[in-house]
């Protein structure tokens, strides 16, 4: 049995045949999977094979139509130390600072203490200098810096990324990138999704073939984006299309 | 045209009976506009994030009440307020709170319409990014009201325009009393009647400047909240 890594947030979660339908369309089917402590995971896949669905199952934003999520080896809710960043991520329509002392606040951090704690995430994701910009008028990449901060604003246990650097040029990738490896060398539990192999190759632990809402293999980074067990991985992996 | 200049004489020679006039008009629509705002913004909010049954009707009718005619609300208000109605009792009739009551009628469905309008626009935007956060409904209901707070402005600039130009309903409730209900609008009314013409239209420059004032002023709110719309 794994070792919670953070007190309170009980790790490994694990999902066991779990269903989900939006409508009359099934999009997960039977996914079972589990997620231990330690390098990143990363849900790879095509398009509408379920990655977003999966990340916010598991984050409890979506409820499951069948099957069960465990957070640790007992049935738990969600635990607050969780995030989510989203592929598009929503800015508040206030400042940079604005925005990170909003994420502390709902996290509960007292108000004497989000000033100090406001500019430490700034320096954190490299966004020191823009504290007073309105947060609305970012780049894309400094969008996804500031997501992040204001996931890490929660001290998270575990993070999920929806593709973290979808539609950014390479140098907003690689500070993201970057960052991602921070987070996780910290102890950070990091489960995110990607459309680029390089991406997951360059992250990932462990990963995680998904289509059409079936897991169709994991396995360590080196060996599935290397030496896949099946087909469609192998297919995927070879840069075919899964349809 | 003599009338044009003795009305512009009025007005810049600071005539006290006009200068009466104009504060009684603005503190009437000023406090009906914040009782509007008050009432109107929460309860705006609230239907923009509550699922009921019957929430359709409610937006349909609060929509439907944007167009109340100012003079069956005045006659609804004279109803419940005179003598033999239902708060007669309180001997508000033909007073300035009569008026204020009667404005807050006609300015708080425009309010609340325009903010539940404008709130579940943001929650569309904002759900995912609240729910991931565990934000919890009363601090949801703030951090909208908040972030929409330039589009806010902007509907009580209108509902505030709509109690200053409005005359039907308060001539009903207010009684037009000199120097105790009367408003700029029912003077101008009264004193175009009777023949006055300097003083109807010292009152109507005085309106029209004001209507421009608060236009400039939604102008304005909207061009700093441009500041942190997307780009």
């Amino acid at each position: 049995m794994a070792t919670p890594l953070h007190p309170g947030v009980p790790l490994p979660i694990v999902m066991e045949d779990v269903h989900v339908n939006l409508g009359a369309t099934p999009v997960l089917r039977g996914v079972s999977l589990r997620f231990e402590a330690g390098a990143p995971t990363v849900l790879i896949g095509p398009n509408g094979s379920g990655k977003t669905t999966l990340l916010r199952v598991a984050m409890g934003l979506l409820r499951a139509d069948a099957g069960r999520i465990r957070w640790g080896e007992s049935d738990h809710a969600v635990p607050e130390r969780c995030a989510l960043v989203f592929q598009r991520p929503v800015m508040l329509r206030r400042t940079v600072a604005a925005n990170l002392g909003y994420a502390l606040a709902a996290a509960g951090v007292p108000r004497a203490q989000r000033p100090a704690r406001v500019q430490a995430l700034l320096r954190e994701v490299g966004l020191d200098g823009m504290a007073d910009r309105p947060a609305p008028r970012l780049s894309g990449g400094e969008r996804q810096r500031l997501a992040l901060a204001r996931a890490l604003a929660r001290d998270p246990a575990v993070l999920f990324l929806d593709e973290p650097t979808a539609s950014l040029d390479p140098a907003a990738t690689l500070a993201i990138e970057e960052l991602v490896r921070r987070v996780a060398a910290a102890g950070v539990k990091v489960v995110m999704t990607t459309h680029d192999l390089g991406e997951a190759a360059r992250l990932a632990g462990e990963v995680v073939l998904l289509h059409r809402g079936r897991v169709i293999e994991t396995g360590p980074a080196s060996q599935l984006l290397v030496q896949p067990r099946t087909e469609e991985a192998r297919r995927f992996i070879a840069g075919q299309l899964l349809v | 045209m003599p009338g044009e200049a003795s009305a512009l004489q009025l007005v810049l020679s600071g005539d006290p009976a006009l200068y009466a006039i104009v504060r009684l008009s603005l503190a009437v629509s000023l406090s009906a506009t914040l009782l509007a705002t008050l009432l109107g913004a929460p309860l705006g909010a609230l239907l923009a994030l509550s699922r009921f049954r019957g929430r359709q009707l409610i937006i349909v009718m609060l929509n439907a009440l944007m167009g109340l005619p100012p003079v069956v609300a005045g006659l609804a208000v004279y109803l419940l307020l005179s003598r033999s109605g239902p708060l007669g009792s309180l001997g508000l009739l033909f007073t300035p709170q009569a008026m204020v009551i009667t404005q807050t009628l006609l300015v708080l469905p425009i309010i609340a319409a325009l903010t539940r309008q404008t709130v579940e626009d943001l929650w569309h935007e904002y759900r995912d990014e609240l729910d991931a956060m565990d934000v919890g409904p009363l601090r949801r209901m703030t951090t909208l009201l908040w972030d929409a707070r330039f589009s806010l402005v902007t509907a009580v600039l209108a509902g505030f325009g709509r109690a200053a130009a409005e005359v039907g309903s308060i001539i009903i409730v207010g009684g037009n009393i000199e120097g105790f209900t009367r408003t700029m609008t029912t003077a101008i009314a009264m004193e175009t009647s009777k023949g006055n013409l300097p003083l109807a239209m010292g009152l109507g420059l005085v309106l029209i400047t004001l209507i421009l004032v608060v236009n400039a002023a939604a102008w304005a709110v909207r061009r700093a909240g441009q500041r942190f719309e997307h780009a």
